[in-house]
């Protein structure tokens, strides 16, 4: 089981370099929102390995926290964005 | 949940967690190789969304039942609140041209949002609903 763990955890952590390298690179500012709020996701997922693997669930409700930032800073950064460039 | 410790909770636990690690693998891929900013917006919500439920779905085969149904709430959250960001950042980047031109086969949108990608028009706020944001006050 232990190796199913970590087999899991090094998948997100390849996940989550991809998504570093769109989330600088990414050529628009709504890239970057879209890689940011793909890697909060792989936060939640990376926290839920955890919970899974050490079987303590004293941390979800975290992740119901987490997933709900993500969202709302999603949401903000994605409107703030179309008018920030609409001035260009 | 009394099967929590059983060899058949945890091979299927095993199964749903390396499932959904490779999903949103395949998910960040896509991030990475796809061309435009829609494609790019598919790969970001459908894989990513997929790969939450199926590894918290296997977290929740190892956890006790209260922590499982918060674990299925977060689930929730995400299915509820992907296809909102999803719209809203595909509306902004229909608005300010980042969707190619060649890219649609029907474009539903052209007949209600101006696209006006070098920002000389007036900006439209009213058909997002939010007229309490005040009109951006030339900063």
């Amino acid at each position: 089981m232990n190796a199913v763990f970590l087999v899991v955890i090094a998948m997100l952590g390849v996940a989550g370099t991809l998504t570093l390298y769109r989330l600088l690179r990414g050529p628009s500012t709504l890239d970057r929102i879209v890689a940011l709020d793909v890697f909060v996701v792989l936060t939640v997922v990376g926290a839920g390995v955890y919970v899974a693997a050490y079987r303590d669930g004293s941390n979800i409700p975290l992740l119901a926290a987490v997933v709900l930032v993500g969202f709302v800073g999603s949401v903000s950064a994605a409107r703030l964005a179309v008018r920030r460039e609409r001035h260009r | 949940m009394n099967a929590a410790g059983s060899p058949v909770m945890d091979v299927v636990a095993a199964v749903l967690m390396l499932l959904g690690g490779l999903s949103c693998l395949m998910g960040a891929l896509g991030l990475v190789r796809l061309p435009d900013l829609p494609a790019r917006l598919q790969a970001a919500t459908k894989p990513q969304t997929l790969g939450l439920s199926l590894v918290l779905l296997g977290t929740a085969l190892r956890v006790e039942l209260t922590s499982a149904v918060t674990l299925v709430l977060v689930v929730v959250f995400q299915v509820l609140t992907a296809p909102v960001v999803s719209q809203l950042v595909g509306r902004a980047a229909y608005r300010s041209g980042g969707v190619p031109e060649g890219a649609l086969v029907v474009d539903e949108l052209a007949a209600h949002v101006p696209v006006d990608a070098d920002g000389s028009g007036r900006p439209e706020l009213s058909d997002v609903g939010d007229p309490a944001l005040p009109e951006h006050s030339g900063s």
